[in-house]
């Protein structure tokens, strides 16, 4: 028996290939997954101080004052719809057809500047109405939590950008699409994280 | 199988040998380099601790005494907290973590060698930087766990608490890169027939430390970033005046701070998990039992942060819970502290050094297990917190436990490692020095602690009646002092001059002794096949497991090419974060640009040779 589950464990797992592994799944996805598992963490952090201090603003302005449930939910569908595109491009990167996979990689950026953009000028719009880092709890915490998945997206659309300029080089062959579906883990990622942002910081009152 | 057969070492194949050189070291990828720089780096770290252990030693040598400032005390408290912890017990671990996980699963390399040196360089500059506020008179000095708001502007004006928020958070990027390396190397990487169940106690609470890296660091990561935009953006998380709370630090700390505690004693564990079978001549006893203990330990080592806080008035339905998880929290532990000594029960026990360690190990680190479960009582902790029972505690668990398992450990792969042992007399004398002084040090701060001698403070009041204790403790510390020395002087000379060990000098029975001392830079020439938990005990597997690795490899086995990407962007890195210090946003985004780029050159740059 455990002769047996030798030998299978070695065809599978040729020694002269370095790139062999245990599990099937490629190291980079595997380390990247873990990855995310630590940014779970460091996210749940970052929700949980918000949520801490809910309330315990001392001086205004106050959620209610300021969030714009429609823009939001324009902004969250716009970056949600974006995880769409990632998959075609996936999907395209698969099949081999590079000016396709390249398109939809250019929609996951069009998309994320959107969102970007649009919670730029609510920044903006809170900005003026007084609250900043400094002006109470609420404001260090939302803006921490929020600035730092802005840079997740930031981060996430220069990624995309790398990969389409990859791709149109012909570097990125539907046998290292692997570069593209970890790109893709990050991404969905960031959005699940949004999806949570927006209903414990924006939906619930 | 002859020595000398053991002893051959593939000639005539120049891509065979490792290129010698000083900048062979800094572009290593190698595994096992690594880990020699990562040991060396935390032996330094460990003198520079060791001298302000000392340096407090003698300060309280008598009541009422002025040495040193009450501010220059701070400092040499806080920095020999935070060096003990992050800078030497920490990457000494990862030491071992590096050089054996990877011979005990039969692998080549780890999963991402280049990461791997990016973890080293970018401990080695934090804990660098960490320490450069001594060259200006501005050490870090608000404590190891750093609480607020004595680390706010108000309280913490000059740039201190800066080296230290900005040190630790960039020591804490290079855990989190080693703790993902080593999962995915674990469960990717094991030679044919290793399935995670016949993989070696070290290997496996590397593991589960591992999965406790990726996990806490992340929480002490955002406290440091709340942190530093208090101090350099005017944010209010900690500031009571703006309905910040204080407190909410003290669970972030704490979240991090006890899987930290396992993070080193896990480690440790899995050592001498490996040793006391080797030098019992017998099997670890109860193999899975042990394996399950460690996860269950990593496992409720997440839920007892609070007990730390007893004193803060979280109310009893709280502490309650605290109070139970950390006593449940002792079982595993008592578990596996059976294990061992089951293990050793009727075995046919040699006393080297390293077994000696060992065993030094589970009676300090019971007393101090003991000790623990006391403060699992909270109404016992409200007597206790921040007076010197509770420094006698965690140095008989962090001491005793984690660096004397580390010891044993060193005493055990020496030979591995440089192909010599060390010296057996010297290493006596290392470990009895070591067993006086360090109860000797820290045994009587039971008593100082429960008369109410507080910690953290300079001097104490000869109204106490510590004297004594406290002069034992000092006495203590410096033949404790000198037990390091004479580990250097065995470790400088038996590297030298040391006894040649063979490939399995110890007769033990995991893989990484099936290769030789040391091993080829691409440690096995064809990938072993395993087929039990000893491979090397099991007679038949035995010879067939040495034959296989001390054959020359039929082809060339590919190994990742040497870079100087890591060491660059742990630089670009480490001068971002100090960057964060101007305050002025155009610097801090600038900053940023080097590492962007060094992050894409490296991404470009083929982790293999072409072709593969």
């Amino acid at each position: 028996m455990a002769q047996a589950v030798a030998a299978s464990a070695h065809d599978a797992h040729d020694a002269h290939d370095p790139h062999a592994t245990n599990t099937g799944v490629s190291n980079f996805k595997l380390g990247f997954w873990v990855f995310l598992a630590s940014e779970c963490l460091f996210f749940g952090t970052l929700i949980s101080t918000y949520m801490v201090y809910k309330g315990t603003a001392l001086e205004g302005p106050y959620p209610a004052d300021l969030f714009d449930i429609i823009k939001t939910t324009i902004s969250t569908t716009v970056l949600l719809f974006s995880s769409l595109a990632m998959v075609l491009a996936l999907h395209y990167v698969h099949e081999a057809r590079k000016n396709l996979a390249i398109l939809w990689l250019f929609a996951v950026i069009a998309m994320g500047g959107t969102f970007l953009v649009m919670e730029y000028f609510s920044y903006i719009k809170y900005i003026g109405y007084g609250l900043t880092i400094g002006s109470s709890t609420f404001g260090s915490s939302y803006f921490v939590l929020t600035g730092t998945h802005k840079a997740h997206v930031a981060v996430g659309m220069i990624w995309m950008a790398i990969l389409a300029w990859r791709l149109h080089k012909g570097k990125i062959p539907p046998s290292k699409s692997d570069q593209v579906e970890v790109a893709g883990l990050y991404w969905h990622f960031v959005d699940i994280i949004w999806i949570v942002i927006f209903t414990l910081v924006y939906l619930i009152p | 199988m002859s020595t000398a057969t053991i002893e051959h070492a593939p000639a005539g194949h120049g891509a065979h040998t490792e290129p010698t050189g000083l900048w062979s070291w800094i572009t290593t990828v190698d595994h096992k380099r690594i880990a020699i720089m990562y040991f060396l780096a935390a032996t330094f770290f460990f003198f520079v601790g060791g001298v302000e252990a000392l340096l407090i030693r003698i300060q309280l040598w008598n009541p009422e005494q002025a040495v040193f400032s009450a501010e220059l005390y701070n400092q040499l408290f806080t920095m020999h907290g935070t060096t003990m912890v992050f800078l030497v017990a920490m990457p000494m671990a990862v030491a071992f973590f590096n050089y054996i996980v990877p011979l005990q699963i039969g692998a080549r390399d780890v999963a991402f060698p280049r990461l791997n040196a990016l973890s080293f360089w970018i401990f080695l500059f934090g804990g660098i930087y960490i320490n450069l506020g001594w060259f200006i008179g501005a050490a870090p000095h608000a404590s190891w766990v750093g609480y607020a708001t004595l680390t706010s502007n108000a309280y913490s004006p000059g740039l201190n608490t800066d080296f230290w928020f900005i040190g630790l958070s960039i020591i804490g990027i290079a855990s989190i890169a080693g703790g993902v390396n080593f999962i995915t190397t674990i469960v990717n990487m094991r030679a044919p027939g290793m399935k995670m169940m016949r993989m070696p106690l070290f290997t496996w609470m590397t593991f589960v430390t591992s999965f406790l890296l990726i996990t806490a660091i992340p929480v002490i990561a955002v406290a440091l970033i709340f942190l530093g935009f208090d101090r350099t953006f005017g944010s209010v998380f900690f500031d009571p005046s703006m309905g910040g709370d204080p407190v909410l630090w003290q669970h972030l700390f704490w979240i991090f701070g006890h899987p930290e505690v396992y993070i080193l004693i896990l480690p440790s564990f899995g050592v001498i998990s490996d040793i006391i079978p080797t030098f019992s001549k017998k099997p670890l006893f109860g193999y899975p039992i042990v394996v399950y203990a460690g996860i269950l330990i990593g496992f409720i080592g997440w839920g007892v942060w609070s007990h730390h806080m007893f004193t803060t008035g979280l109310g009893p339905i709280a502490d309650s819970f605290f109070v139970a998880a950390t006593m449940i929290i002792a079982i595993p532990t008592g578990v596996k502290i059976f294990n061992w000594i089951a293990t050793m029960w009727g075995g046919t026990i040699r006393f080297t050094t390293a077994m000696l360690f060992c065993i030094g190990l589970l009676a300090v680190f019971t007393v101090g297990g003991l000790s623990g479960i006391m403060h699992a009582a909270a109404p016992i902790t409200l007597q206790q917190h921040d007076s010197y029972f509770v420094v006698a505690h965690f140095h008989y668990v962090i001491v005793g436990g984690a660096m004397m398992g580390l010891w044993a450990g060193l005493y055990y792969w020496f030979p591995k490692v440089t192909g010599r042992l060390l010296n057996e007399t010297l290493g006596k004398w290392h470990f009895w020095t070591t067993m006086v002084g360090f109860n000797l040090t820290f045994f009587p701060m039971h008593f100082s602690g429960l008369y109410g001698m507080p910690r953290r403070i300079y001097t104490y009041s000869a109204d106490l009646n510590v004297d004594l204790f406290n002069q034992l403790a000092t006495i203590g510390a410096f033949i404790f002092g000198i037990s390091a020395l004479i580990m250097v002087w065995n470790l400088w000379h038996s590297a030298r001059k040391g006894e040649k060990a063979g490939a399995n000098p110890w007769e033990a029975a995991t893989l990484e002794w099936s290769i030789p001392s040391p091993p080829h830079h691409y440690n096995f020439p064809e990938l072993p096949v395993v087929r039990s938990r000893e491979p090397l005990w099991n007679d038949g597997e035995r010879e067939e497991v040495l034959a296989v690795t001390m054959l020359e490899p039929e082809t060339e086995p590919v190994m990742p090419v040497p870079s100087y990407w890591p060491i660059l962007l742990a630089l670009s890195i480490t001068v971002a974060w100090a960057l964060v210090m101007t305050g002025i946003w155009w610097v801090i985004v600038l900053g940023i640009l080097p590492v962007f780029f060094c992050t894409l050159m490296w991404a470009f740059e083929p982790a293999f040779p072409e072709g593969h």
